[in-house]
């Protein structure tokens, strides 16, 4: 206000000012919202992983990193890590080649009825997470589940899908189920826009279907699949629902600190470490944004 | 395909049928085939009026909690999508960079944080403690920044300007219509993310009255285990039932319009 007063702006000085006001118009308010609900968290989080709780004597002491060395010594920690590190090393590659598979069937219109597919198929999305875990949990119960008429079929317990060697199987599925349709429909919407003269040009030079999806759609959708990727990693990293709801029908198999999620969350809620579980929680998500970013730039290095 | 229609459709079709039968009957019946009774109505009936019918309750609250949160979240962001999309102004790369940074970063980092922070702010077990952080959809305003980029030609702005529109009319009588598409389908996952909420609504509140649809029924889920076990597991499914429909009417009504939507929405990428 005061600049406006002294010395009269030039006009393109003044044109730049109304459009730099005009712009926070509209992205204040979403600007705000956002400060409170993803900034202020995040640096309260950073506050509370320089303190520690003293047990007996009550109050906080400013530890420095000393959480963070803590955190990175921590065997339940990195059991969490490793554990959800090698659900997303399985699980993600499944869900996403059948998510393209799919994608790539109903787009080439051989199949009839594409677009009641691509509905059933993206069916799952539309479920409550928490209702899909219940769902699958009752399938897997050894009291009245699927699984329990299965292994009455067969005479003997050879499906136990809530014991130990089988739980993170028995997980992925439930998060392979939930997810291949909005996977599906990221790649199926990308495929809608490849230029038909491309697929044209392939089908021309003597390209069979297989063909065209390798050397014309596949690259050409290569944008949605980076995406995909990360959002998937993203979501793996943060598993919490289904381990969570699951717990209830296994909590032998299931600890606490099954996944980093569920470790940050117990050690709020149950433990009172609230110091530590920001600092637990600040870990992984630099762990999450880093690896995010490198797959995001391995993704674009490719499409060069 | 056909298999993986089967994969998928399979469960959906077990939940459905077990919506149907009594308690025993859940117990003693092979799951894909109905039980002896067809309790389906009774079953629904039950839902609504256990526990002093808190499920209505429940309900009650989702709504509040979607129409509040996923409103406000389609409104903020697409105002602020179209504001990156069509204006130049200090701080705009700014905003793009933390957002997008915000879509790597989410859940695991801030919810446990967020709910200390709120806790301090005396916002737990509150509505607003799950209706604030509902509002940001860093995912729609990218959409929509995207959508506006393609949709929303400068040249029509610059008409509305000559006839003296103002920035707010233009995007009220102008831009809105256009990007009708874009905003159907962030609406439609914000409200999809709103309903189906689990993870934050569980770590804000801790009084049942409050509790969304998804708290609720696993809290019914979770007192069949324990000393005092009350299994209600008829409810839990039936309760399922009914907290799948709405979504599923939703997406099926507004088919093409989101479609089209996240079309428009991926060709930038």
């Amino acid at each position: 206000m005061t600049s406006t007063v002294g010395s009269p702006p030039m006009r393109a000085g003044a044109r730049g000012r109304r459009q730099h006001r005009r712009g926070w118009i509209f992205v204040g308010p979403f600007a705000v919202v956002f400060a409170l609900t993803f900034l202020a968290p995040l640096a309260y989080a950073f506050g509370l992983s320089l303190f520690r709780d003293q047990a007996f004597f009550g109050g906080t002491v400013f530890v420095g990193l000393g959480n963070y060395t803590q955190a990175l010594a921590d065997a339940n920690f990195w059991a969490a890590f490793l554990r959800v590190l090698l659900f997303l090393a399985v699980q993600v590659p499944i869900m996403l080649v059948l998510a393209l598979v799919a994608a790539f069937a109903i787009d080439s219109a051989r199949l009839h009825a594409a677009g009641f597919f691509r509905m059933v198929i993206f069916l799952p999305y539309a479920v409550p997470g928490v209702v899909a875990v219940l769902m699958w949990g009752f399938i897997y119960g050894d009291h009245f589940g699927l699984a329990a008429d299965l292994n009455h079929l067969l005479g003997q317990d050879a499906v136990q899908p809530l014991s130990d060697n089988w739980i993170l199987t028995s997980i992925g599925n439930i998060v392979t189920w939930e997810f291949v349709g909005y996977n599906m429909l990221i790649f199926y919407s990308a495929l809608k826009v490849v230029p038909p003269d491309q697929i044209e040009a392939a089908a021309i030079d003597g390209a069979g279907p297989l063909r065209t999806i390798l050397s014309v759609k596949l690259p050409a959708i290569r944008g949605a699949i980076v995406v995909a990727t990360i959002f998937s990693i993203i979501g793996s990293f943060q598993l919490f629902n289904e381990p969570n709801i699951l717990r209830t029908l296994a909590p032998n198999v299931i600890t606490t600190y099954f996944t980093p999620n569920m470790y940050a969350y117990n050690l709020s809620f149950s433990g009172q470490q609230y110091n530590y579980s920001a600092t637990v929680a600040i870990v992984m998500g630099v762990i999450t944004a880093v690896i995010a970013y490198a797959v995001q730039l391995r993704g674009q290095r490719k499409e060069r | 395909m056909a298999l993986y229609l089967l994969y998928t459709l399979i469960p959906l079709a077990w939940l459905v049928i077990s919506a149907t039968k009594t308690q025993p009957d859940l117990l003693s019946t092979p799951g894909l085939s109905f039980g002896g009774v067809f309790a389906l109505f009774d079953n629904i009936g039950q839902t609504f009026t256990y526990n002093n019918g808190i499920f209505l309750r429940w309900l009650g609250n989702t709504v509040l909690y979607v129409v509040v949160g996923a409103g406000g979240a389609t409104v903020l962001a697409t105002a602020a999508g179209y504001g990156l999309a069509k204006y130049r102004f200090r701080g705009r790369r700014a905003v793009f960079a933390v957002v997008l940074g915000a879509i790597a970063v989410p859940g695991t980092a801030l919810a446990v944080p967020t709910f200390l922070l709120f806790s301090r702010l005396g916002l737990t077990d509150t509505p607003l403690a799950v209706i604030i952080p509902s509002l940001i959809s860093p995912f729609g305003l990218y959409l929509i920044w995207v959508y506006a980029t393609d949709a929303i030609p400068d040249e029509m702005m610059e008409a509305a300007r000559i006839d003296g529109a103002g920035e707010i009319r233009i995007f009220l009588a102008v831009t809105l219509r256009q990007l009708a598409p874009g905003i159907v389908t962030v609406a439609l996952f914000a409200v999809v993310a709103t309903w189906n909420n689990y993870f934050l609504p569980l770590i804000m509140l801790s009084d049942p009255d409050w509790y969304p649809l998804t708290v609720g029924l696993n809290q019914w889920n979770a007192q069949a285990i324990g000393a005092a076990a009350q299994p209600v597991y008829h409810l839990v499914i039936t309760g399922s039932v009914l907290t799948i429909i709405p979504l599923v009417i939703a997406f099926l009504f507004l088919q093409r319009f989101w479609q089209s939507g996240l079309t428009a929405g991926s060709v930038k990428q």
